[in-house]
């Protein structure tokens, strides 16, 4: 039962604050509710029983992507911003086709009742130890990937320096 | 454990409201916290399926999209300060030097 | 509803909650007290004597400044926004009590033994940062903003070398829960400041500045950017940021006291002919207690004369408290407190000399500029930390697979450490030529 309490306070809390991202007019206070999301969706990996991906989320995400973009909406906030028009004229269109895709989605999730929908999962002992696992397989399974996504990494750290300097 | 069914729907009403902010909003920033949403949805599925099959993939292919998604929020919004220094905008309709 | 089944239920919660309770109830106190601690420091230092009018020797002081920010008026500026100024001096207090969860004040006390205990500290430490940015933001100020952008960034920066200096300690320890390490570093009978000096000094330094203490304190000090984020913050807003600072503090010793000098362990806990040193918190509150009865005959007022009393009465208390579990019979439930009670006392004790020390360190050295601050985080310390950590990894692998002695592993990664230290400080204090002389600042 606990876990059902958990998962629903998690889920409403990401629903709500994703849907709060999308719908501010303040983009600050967006990047606040993004943060909660990013939040909310620790606590689902937490209850997915995946600790080091809870950590990751928690130190990456929240703690350095949001930052940063608080950090950039601080260097290119316009105060006139307040007083635009804040969607785009196509909206509508768009609504209506974001709707038809969810309807598909969730279409092909209902069709799955019965078979995919209520599966047992495996136990957990399967998972454990986490960080143990997850460093066996990232060191061992899939060295290749971890290191082209170090290089990637490089690449960001070059092009994002590159693109902030000044023209002398 | 909820069903995994939860998590899937989950995953897909996150993915549906990234989605909407993609495609409605004008702001370039909101454009690309929205699509943070939609990584994030597809981790949450990721994981979910993880702790089904009860195989630490899942989490492995979840931890290489966080850094993706670092790394693209990064340089993302390099373009977006370099852009705002040369047009003093951050609207995407505002955005059509390409256009003809 | 039976009574029982419900007891059952909530059990594996109780005691953290209990714990949870006692930490967040006694945490703004201790802050509190630790503001005068500093300021009687700070007067020794300066060879004065610091607060003495409130109560006998200053002792209410925290008590009376409490009240004043308490009751002080709430001013928000008119075009900041109220939801975000509001919102930002919470965030930075929660994420400095949250941190406190994973950490072992005693062998018993723990609110949450987490796996990755290390980490989320680590995270939650990071989060912290929100506070500053957005409350620096929220009051709509230009040295609120300013001050609120460079504090960030030196978090920023030196988060990165103190997280690179903590992957160091656990690299020895192997564990990422904080009871795992503190075990480890008592299993392997050295403290791992012992083991990892170096790690230890780029901790000391990262930490100083991740909690803007100075010599790192140009976001806020008093004659800079007049208060930094907090210029727009007055009364108890302002004592929440100011709370959280200094919980900010007890986390970072505490991590370092966990990390590096050995938890909760009594120094020397492995050798027996040394075990006289289990009587040396019971020696040192009862010389604390003289010391107060001996100043209440000399107080000037009768209230004060009672109060100097009665603390000496409670030092000697605690003193009673720690030496009860040292000469029950070996047997007794109340020996068995021992590892707990003496556990908790060695704890505080480390962590009260780190802080010190973070004291001493404020006011002997001038403030830093912050370019200066900059250069050296990204320029000597993250270099010199992933130094360290390769560093580490060889010597463990050396002694783990080839057999080398572990006092000669560590003793020449050590050395090499340093000599990477001292070829970054060269490289640093070379005038650059060129193009590169003509920085921002016009100088190195």
């Amino acid at each position: 039962m606990l876990d059902s309490v958990t998962f629903y306070i998690f889920a409403t809390l990401a629903v709500v604050s994703g849907i709060l991202v999308v719908t501010r007019r303040n983009v600050v206070h967006s990047a606040i509710f993004l943060a909660t999301a990013l939040l909310a969706t620790a606590g689902i990996f937490l209850t997915l029983h995946a600790e080091f991906l809870f950590i990751v989320q928690i130190i990456v995400y929240t703690g350095g992507i949001t930052v940063l973009y608080v950090f950039v909406i601080m260097l290119v906030n316009l105060d006139v911003a307040l007083h635009q028009v804040q969607f785009n004229r196509q909206w509508l269109v768009a609504l209506l086709l974001t709707v038809v895709l969810g309807a598909q989605v969730v279409a092909a999730l209902a069709l799955s009742r019965g078979t995919l929908y209520n599966m047992p999962p495996a136990p957990v002992t399967q998972l454990e130890p986490n960080t143990e696992q997850v460093a066996w397989g990232l060191f061992h399974t899939y060295m290749l990937p971890f290191e082209v996504v170090s290089v990637l990494l490089l690449v960001a750290m070059i092009g994002a320096v590159v693109m902030s300097k000044k023209r002398v | 454990m909820v069903p995994i069914g939860h998590y899937l729907f989950l995953s897909a009403a996150l993915l549906g409201i990234g989605i909407v902010g993609v495609v409605t909003r004008r702001n370039v920033i909101i454009i690309l916290m929205s699509v943070e949403l939609i990584l994030n949805a597809v981790n949450i599925n990721l994981i979910a399926f993880s702790r089904l099959v009860g195989s630490v993939e899942g989490q492995i292919f979840a931890l290489f999209i966080i850094t993706d998604a670092a790394a693209e929020a990064a340089v993302g919004l390099g373009i977006i300060i370099a852009f705002f220094r040369n047009r003093e905008t951050v609207l995407a309709d505002e955005m059509d030097i390409l256009k003809w | 509803m039976d009574v029982n089944a419900i007891f059952e239920a909530l059990r594996p919660y109780l005691f953290p909650l209990l714990f949870a309770v006692v930490i967040v109830a006694v945490l703004p106190l201790v802050a509190g007290y630790i503001v005068l601690v500093e300021r009687k420091v700070m007067a020794d230092m300066q060879v004065r004597l610091g607060p003495m009018r409130v109560g006998p020797h200053g002792l209410l002081q925290p008590i009376a400044d409490a009240l004043k920010l308490l009751i002080k008026e709430d001013i928000i500026p008119e075009s900041a926004d109220k939801f975000i100024f509001w919102g930002a001096p919470l965030i930075s207090v929660t994420c400095a009590m949250l941190a406190l969860s994973a950490l072992p004040i005693g062998p018993f006390f723990q609110i949450a033994d987490l796996n990755v205990g290390l980490l989320f500290i680590l995270g939650v430490s990071a989060l912290g940062i929100f506070g500053i940015v957005l409350g620096g933001w929220a009051s709509n100020s230009h040295y609120s903003l300013l001050g609120a952008l460079r504090s960030a960034a030196q978090l920023v920066s030196y988060e990165t070398s103190a997280g690179m200096a903590v992957v160091g300690a656990l690299l020895l320890a192997g564990t990422l829960s904080t009871r795992g390490i503190v075990q480890t570093q008592s299993d392997v009978g050295a403290w791992f400041i012992f083991v990892a000096p170096i790690g230890f000094f780029i901790y000391l330094v990262a930490s100083i500045a991740e909690t803007n203490r100075a010599p790192f304190d140009m976001p806020e000090a008093e004659s800079e950017l007049v208060a930094g984020y907090m210029t727009e913050y007055s009364g108890f807003r302002w004592a929440l940021y100011f709370l959280a600072e200094y919980t900010n503090m007890v986390v970072v010793a505490s991590i370092a006291t966990t990390l590096f000098l050995g938890g909760w362990t009594r120094p020397f806990a492995n050798t027996s002919w040394l075990n006289i040193l289990d009587y040396f918190p019971t020696l040192m509150m009862l010389g604390i207690a003289g010391y107060c009865f001996y100043r209440a005959p000399k107080q000037p007022v009768q209230v004060q004369k009672m109060f100097m009393a009665a603390v000496g009465l409670l030092c000697a208390l605690v003193a009673l408290i720690l030496l009860v579990p040292l000469v029950a019979p070996a047997d007794s439930l109340l020996a068995s407190a021992k590892p707990g009670i003496h556990g908790a006392f060695w704890f505080l004790f480390k962590v009260a000399s780190y802080i010190y020390v973070f004291m001493w360190l404020r006011f002997t050295f001038p403030r830093y500029r912050f370019d200066q601050l900059m250069k050296l985080g990204w320029q000597f310390l993250l270099p010199l930390s992933i130094v360290n950590v390769a560093g580490i990894a060889v010597a463990l692998t050396l002694s783990r697979t080839l057999g080398w002695p572990r006092i000669l592993c560590f003793l020449l990664t050590t050395i090499l450490t340093l000599a990477a230290a001292a070829w970054l400080v060269r490289v640093s204090e070379k005038q650059p030529t060129g193009i590169a002389a003509e920085g921002e600042f016009g100088d190195a």
